[in-house]
């Protein structure tokens, strides 16, 4: 019987597919870019090995630096955003909605799921001014303030870009927030009830050190796709105006695709790579230094 | 007193929460029956004339939405069905079959999850172009193939652990090949973590932009989130009842995926609770 469990040829038919596909056309293409970032050059012109060079004009690049401080920027500011109004909300549905809350917890994950290209070309009439003013500028101007450009500004248009992102993925969080919250005993919290904790005394100081595993998992998770934030940006103003919201994803892609320097937007390709990494090892050894304090 | 005054808190509240969530997109779909000239002379939040399908004519026939849906299917159905046999062939083999060096091939699927599709781009690239394959949609299946094989790999290897291995070895006493195991008992049963699954992927397929973007060389290829990035380019100034109808064309699938298959998944979590 433990033969026909490890049969062979099983084995190798339904997992070559896989296998193959993945270490193919994944692993040899990170393993050849990581190459390509020391070499100048494209299809047309041919390559040319210039060691570090790449790097080192990334750091004394305008552009890069910008593109790495959108990304940057962008992934703390959302990152936070999302968390906090996620954990808001599944609080919301564990303790005031209780067993109510499945309807509002479908309705609110529902925008995670539109393509961002949609959600940002909505966010964009939302936010227009002009002939074909949005709802946003004629509420302002009712309140009686002036029509605002939101996209002719840098920091504007980052700023409806977070709004966005928010907006379209606070109910993910919400979700898998809430899921860490109900696995808190309800015997914990009744005890602490009759020990006289209500209200935000109960939250900060039972459920909030409770579901610090799951707050953590959603930073991690978080950090990982805003830093590779391309569609909306991209979408919304073009990573504009000008390039003032460009992230390091869409810098890459026009280094290497629009300005055929294939070597260079490798070398954007590995930096973002390295910041996925370092976010990530990062948040995780804080946390375990936190539990060991 | 108090009672009254917090249920009122609590009604207002969720209002307000659901009307954030749901304003924006009624008037997306509001917008989608309104013509020019009430877009640029009526407030926003005026409500359209007429529900008449024009812009959605327009947007299908004239600004070529219909063959960019066309395009997304056609990318999107045939990447998810390989990713999908291939991601739960591997997970089958790497938990249920017993073999040495299984536990570092289910690490080295998922050193993958997290490395940016920015960092296959440029090789993927330069392949495709060797072998020709530039100006068919087959780049863009191939790529989104290998893009969810890791997850769908590694979390299809977590969801048979909770099958016992007992089910197989019976099946195996019986004369049954783990090959047709695999067909006959893993693929059914497992049912419901592949819809959970293929709804995950689905969405991720169908709402890329970074890899339709790169490899898609000609017009007559985009799918819906390529082409609706340059839909206003095609006219001379900006047609908003068209480009708000195409906006909820590309939104439909998605909704439609999302109602029928969260009532798929509820249902599966009943009636397994039924069972268990």
């Amino acid at each position: 019987m433990r033969r026909v469990l490890a049969d062979k040829k099983t084995i190798v038919l339904l997992l070559a597919p896989a296998l193959l596909m993945y270490t193919l056309l994944k692993l040899v293409p990170v393993v050849w870019s990581l190459g390509l970032s020391f070499f100048e050059g494209n299809l047309l012109t041919g390559f040319t090995f210039v060691g570090g060079k790449n790097f080192v004009d990334f750091t004394r690049d305008p552009d890069a630096i910008n593109a790495l401080m959108v990304t940057l920027k962008y992934s703390v500011v959302v990152t936070a955003g999302q968390v906090v109004m996620g954990y808001s909300l599944a609080l919301l549905y564990v303790f005031v909605l209780r067993r109510a809350s499945a309807l509002v917890r479908t309705v609110a994950f529902f925008p995670t799921v539109l393509p961002s290209v949609a959600v940002a070309l909505l966010f964009k009439s939302f936010f227009s001014v002009g002939d074909n003013q949005g709802p946003v500028n004629s509420v302002m101007n009712l309140m009686g303030y002036p029509s605002v450009e939101f996209l002719a500004s840098g920091s504007l248009t980052f700023m409806v870009a977070v709004i966005m992102e928010l907006w379209r993925s606070m109910g993910f969080y919400a979700v898998l927030l809430y899921a860490g919250l109900v696995d808190i005993p309800v015997e914990t919290l009744e005890s602490a009830r009759i020990d006289g904790a209500g209200g935000l005394r109960l939250v900060s100081n039972i459920v909030l050190p409770l579901s610090a595993p799951i707050l953590l998992s959603s930073v991690i998770f978080s950090f990982n796709a805003t830093l590779k934030v391309f569609d909306g940006l991209l979408a919304l103003n073009n990573g504009g105006p000008g390039s003032e919201t460009t992230p390091l994803t869409l810098y890459m892609y026009r280094s290497a695709f629009q300005y055929a320097e294939y070597g260079y937007g490798s070398t954007v390709a590995v930096v973002l790579t390295l910041l996925c990494l370092v976010f990530t090892l990062g948040v995780f050894r804080t946390s375990r230094q936190d539990v060991t304090v | 007193m108090t009672k009254v005054l917090s249920s009122v808190v609590k009604v207002v509240g969720i209002s307000l929460l659901l009307a954030v969530v749901l304003y924006p997109q009624l008037w997306l779909i509001l917008g989608s029956f309104k013509t020019q000239n009430e877009f640029f002379t009526k407030p926003s939040w005026s409500l359209p004339s007429s529900f008449s399908l024009e812009n959605y004519v327009t947007a299908l026939t004239k600004s070529n939405v219909a063959t960019m849906y066309l395009n997304s299917l056609a990318v999107t159905l045939p990447s998810l069905f390989f990713m999908l046999l291939f991601g739960i062939a591997a997970g089958y083999v790497l938990e249920v079959m017993v073999w040495k060096g299984r536990q570092a091939v289910l690490l080295y699927f998922l050193a993958g999850i997290m490395v940016p599709g920015q960092m296959i781009l440029v090789p993927l690239f330069t392949f495709y172009f060797q072998v020709g394959l530039t100006n068919t949609l087959w780049p863009l299946i191939i790529t989104y193939i290998v893009m969810g094989l890791p997850l769908t790999t590694f979390l299809m290897a977590t969801y048979f652990r909770a099958i016992p291995r007992e089910l197989f070895e019976a099946a195996t006493m019986d004369g049954v090949s783990m090959f047709r195991s695999f067909f006959v008992i893993a693929l059914p049963l497992m049912r419901n973590a592949i819809i959970t699954i293929a709804m995950v992927e689905f969405f991720s397929v169908w709402n890329d932009l970074l890899i339709a973007l790169t490899f898609t060389t000609r017009r007559n290829l985009a799918t819906l989130q390529v082409g609706l990035l340059s839909f206003s380019d095609q006219y001379g100034s900006t047609q908003y009842g068209p480009l708000f109808a195409a906006i909820s064309i590309n939104i439909v699938i998605v909704a439609v995926v999302y109602v029928f298959l969260n009532k798929q998944i509820m249902a599966g979590l009943a009636a397994g609770s039924v069972k268990g």
